[in-house]
């Protein structure tokens, strides 16, 4: 099975903060890009300050993805705003006439999923979405199933949305390793099951210290984050 | 096995207050450290402790001295503009001999400035944190694992001196996310805390904490005994690290995220044959002076990298006493300098001294 057949056209990535949702994010639309679909990122993070799917604009751009970008990221401008144009999805989606087109939605960690909340009644309304929740073992509060399943439990409240599925992100940065990941997939399965959905892959950051392989179990990242030094 | 786990600076350093026996946080949301309470906020009725997001900056400093008479672990933190709201409670803290952590995750200034990580409130941190005679322990990370290691570090200087210590950190460390082990700093040797007002019960005499003195001589005599203490200080806690300095021609001068450029910096100079170094140094007070200045016996130039309009510079000069050269460099606002923008600053300086 190919893990990029997504039988809805608006994905959003969801989880707790630092899980590594914009990664991603940003990875899944390359991918979707590469196989030929039309795909458009909306940065709906309205918690982060910095480290951001806008970070990725030029690199997605190059790829011949569109972005939907807040108009103050990363400005300083401390305003939770989001884009008119967003409403543009939900009219392409509508709309059978338009050409089909993924619309990933990048949504801000936690309680920032209360953003993708505000678009509730046009993504029932436009046949629903898949909900894509990102995991990571190694971040604190969310290193069990359990704390993991809470956490999108939460985030379900505040989107008033369902998780459809699940991607184990575990990873503990730059050392990452090949057993780090091999480590999390216990984990990552026991919180799809808690959670009643299926786990779709395992991801990694390409990385020399990390062999592992890049078809339906694993998904081999390069990195979107900004680096600064 | 790994017991690291990956975190946001402002996280690794709620944590590691947890860790390190903190149980009560007061604070005011403002970005970029508004993690630190939210982490803590979570965490903290956990562990039987208290997190209160107070009514102002004002208040919650206030509430952390409070908390630190009675001889808890408390910790408040806030960014740049915050933290000069605060300016009045950290000077009656430092006044009352109060062991406490004040956190600022800086941000552009000055006024309401913005979001973005800064240096620039270096001389008001080391140099001016608030009115009188005082000082503050200041340290500076430069990696989440240091968000923690000096978080728990700055609570045991606080207890051992009975002084306000501070974590100056920027935005990009209190966001960033690295790998963290909460294992890695050693504890050390606390005093008993025999001046607390947790109640005598008649048991014994009463503790008084006190600013007020209607005796200036009494009040001179206090302050004598708090800089007697802080020339301890100075003498025994100054802490800093030399990158490649031991060859170098040019030595640079950079704390914090700075430092991490920097340091790439000094890779790719090096890769072009120009001898650079750098000294980062982890307590911004006490500062590191005796480092520099023997540094000044080798090095033929120093180049200081700040996110501010040149601070710290000055701090460099008097350590090196004029023997050798002190350029600046430096971006403000917000600003970050890449690695390749430090480099060309160097190969200018390095076509000057060759």
């Amino acid at each position: 099975m190919n893990f990029c057949n997504f039988r809805k056209k608006i994905i959003a990535v969801v989880g707790h903060y630092g899980s590594g949702k914009t990664n991603v994010a940003v990875n899944l639309a390359l991918k979707l890009s590469e196989s030929g679909n039309k795909v458009t990122l909306i940065d709906l993070d309205t918690v982060n300050p910095y480290f951001r799917a806008a970070d990725a604009k030029e690199k997605l751009s190059a790829a011949g993805i569109g972005t939907i970008i807040p108009e103050f990221a990363n400005t300083n401008v401390d305003l939770p705003s989001l884009p008119s144009e967003i409403n543009r999805v939900f009219d392409t989606v509508s709309d059978k006439s338009m050409p089909d087109e993924y619309f990933i939605f990048d949504v801000g960690g936690s309680d920032g999923a209360v953003a993708l909340g505000m678009y509730n009644k046009q993504i029932l309304a436009s046949g629903g979405c898949e909900m894509i929740g990102v995991i990571n073992m190694y971040r604190p509060l969310t290193d069990t199933p359990e704390t993991a399943a809470d956490d999108l439990r939460e985030i379900e409240e505040y989107s008033r949305l369902k998780v459809t599925s699940l991607v184990n992100n575990s990873s503990i940065g730059v050392e990452t390793t090949t057993d780090t990941v091999l480590r999390s997939l216990v984990y990552a399965n026991k919180t799809a099951e808690l959670m009643g959905v299926p786990l779709l892959f395992t991801s990694y950051i390409e990385s020399p210290n990390v062999a592992l392989s890049d078809d339906e179990t694993f998904f081999k990242m390069k990195n979107a984050t900004k680096q600064i030094f | 096995m790994s017991n690291k786990v990956l975190m946001k600076g402002n996280e690794a350093l709620a944590e590691a207050a947890i860790k390190s026996g903190c149980i009560h946080f007061f604070g005011y949301p403002i970005t970029p450290q508004t993690e630190v309470a939210e982490y803590l906020a979570k965490r903290l009725p956990k562990v039987g402790g208290l997190c209160l997001q107070a009514e102002s900056e004002i208040a919650a400093i206030n509430m952390v001295m409070g908390a630190a008479a009675t001889g808890t672990r408390v910790m408040t933190s806030s960014s740049s503009p915050g933290i000069s709201l605060k300016s009045e409670g950290i000077s009656y803290i430092a006044g009352c001999d109060l062991p406490c952590v004040i956190v600022n995750v800086q941000r552009g200034g000055p006024g309401l400035g913005g979001i973005q990580p800064s240096q620039a409130d270096y001389n008001q941190a080391t140099k001016a944190n608030a009115h009188g005679d005082m000082h503050v322990i200041v340290l500076a990370p430069s990696s989440v694992q240091e968000m923690a290691t000096l978080a728990s570090e700055a609570f045991d200087l606080a207890d051992i001196y009975r002084v306000p210590a501070m974590i100056l950190a920027d935005g990009a460390l209190g966001q960033m996310m690295e790998p963290v082990d909460f294992d890695a700093k050693e504890s050390r040797e606390l005093p008993e805390k025999n001046w607390v007002t947790n109640g005598h019960g008649g048991k014994r005499k009463k503790n008084i904490v006190n600013s007020l003195f209607m005796d200036p001589a009494a009040l001179e005599a206090s302050v004598i005994e708090r800089f007697q203490r802080y020339e301890v200080i100075k003498e025994n806690e100054v802490k800093y690290e030399e990158y490649m300095t031991e060859d170098a021609d040019i030595v640079l001068v950079a704390y914090g995220i700075t430092s991490r450029i920097c340091k790439s910096a000094v890779i790719a100079a090096r890769a072009a044959g120009i001898k650079v170094g750098l000294l980062r140094p982890i307590t911004l007070w006490p500062y590191p002076s005796k480092a520099l200045g023997k540094l000044a016996d080798t090095a033929k130039h120093f180049l200081v990298v700040e996110l501010n309009m040149g601070q710290m510079v000055d701090d460099v000069k008097l350590a090196v006493e004029c023997r050798r050269p002190v350029s600046f460099f430096g971006r403000t606002g917000g600003m970050l300098p890449t690695p390749d923008d430090v480099v060309e600053e160097i190969k200018k300086i390095a076509g000057g001294i060759a």
